[in-house]
């Protein structure tokens, strides 16, 4: 069986464009997504349905928010941090924001570079990537420390509705748990990169199919929907 | 823009990223901004979901390349999460309808 499946180049030239493609791609037999690898497309889906988990962790948080009748904590002033004898609202929050999108500008380049077939800079873009990473994630530790000591539980909470707490634990741990499982999965794809397992054909010790320098994108979609969650979180519960 | 996505992957000029990466930067800038500023009422409820559309955006139809993709794709994955807004109308009727049985029942009851 070949590792891929054969690209229909011939067809791709013969497509129609927008709507009538949408149709012919949809109504053609066996494989709807003509530009899009089955690694990809499953990533996309894959991605849909975190979509939808992290859709409900926002949507309970917004339920509890507008029926509790316990004002909610001021996330201006219980994220704020005094820097140099100012206090600062939020700033800790803002610099995590900062620190993901750079990551995922270096990712973006990184996935540039795989398809120059760049194994230097494509190594050392992912490697930058995870480190923006560890150090997002270490933040969150900061943060989760910081307010555990203030006295914040996902049942109560010094300064208002008892469900911050759930509702920040929940959503922050779930995102960032997101971000570890990325470090990690960017770690093992920066070293299939660097030792040209994509150059060289070397069947990966999992799968033992051959890997195609196009996981490098796939990672790179992973890492920008983490990018993407944390867009939504930071509006949504932290500015609110 | 001459480049396109081909069977050998998503080429695009690295300007285009840094020029991408410059807004998101800016963006958040600004949402962090309409906090610092302390903006109230509608005028910051309409900056921070502007400013997270946009940022979402980008994300998605750069960095993520759906805006190369074909429409059979992004039809695919980016339709049914608008779903979740019907979702959000649900709960949010749910939510007020929580909030009035306690103000009735459980203050000053």
């Amino acid at each position: 069986m070949p590792d891929i499946a054969p690209a229909d180049t011939q067809d791709t030239v013969t497509q129609p464009g927008g709507w009538r493609s949408l149709v012919a791609d949809w109504s053609s037999d066996q494989r709807a997504f003509r530009s899009a690898s089955w690694g990809k497309a499953m990533m996309w889906i894959f991605l849909l349905s975190d979509t939808f988990i992290f859709s409900c962790f926002l949507i309970s948080y917004m339920t509890v928010r507008m029926s509790t009748v316990v004002p909610w904590p001021n996330p201006s002033e219980v994220f704020a941090l005094e820097i140099g004898g100012t206090n600062l609202p939020l700033i800790l929050i803002a610099i995590m924001t900062f620190v993901l999108i750079s990551s995922s500008g270096t990712m973006a380049m990184a996935v540039n570079f795989a398809y120059r077939r760049d194994r230097m800079r494509t190594t050392l873009l992912m490697l930058a990537t995870a480190a923006f990473g560890a150090t997002f994630v270490g933040m969150q530790a900061f943060e989760w420390t910081k307010l555990i000591h203030e006295g914040v539980r996902p049942w109560e909470n010094p300064w208002g509705a008892p469900q911050f707490g759930s509702a920040f634990f929940m959503i922050t741990g779930f995102h960032g748990t997101h971000v570890t499982i990325g470090v990690i999965f960017l770690l093992i794809i920066a070293r299939k990169v660097w030792r040209g397992d994509f150059d060289q054909q070397r069947k990966g010790f999992f799968t033992s199919r051959k890997g195609r320098w196009e996981i490098v994108e796939i990672t790179g979609l992973y890492w920008h929907f983490v990018d993407l969650v944390w867009v939504f979180i930071f509006a949504l519960f932290y500015l609110w | 823009m001459a480049h396109a996505a081909t069977s050998e992957g998503q080429q695009h000029p690295i300007r285009l990223y840094l020029v991408v990466w410059g807004w998101l930067f800016i963006l958040s800038a600004c949402s962090y901004l309409v906090d610092y500023f302390h903006l109230q009422g509608m005028l910051r409820w309409a900056l921070i979901l502007l400013f997270m559309a946009l940022k979402a955006g980008l994300i998605i139809a750069v960095f993520m390349h759906m805006a190369w993709e074909r429409l059979a794709l992004a039809c695919a994955i980016l339709l049914p999460p608008l779903v979740v807004l019907v979702f959000v109308g649900i709960m949010t009727f749910e939510a007020d309808y929580t909030l009035f049985t306690r103000e009735v029942f459980f203050r000053g009851g």
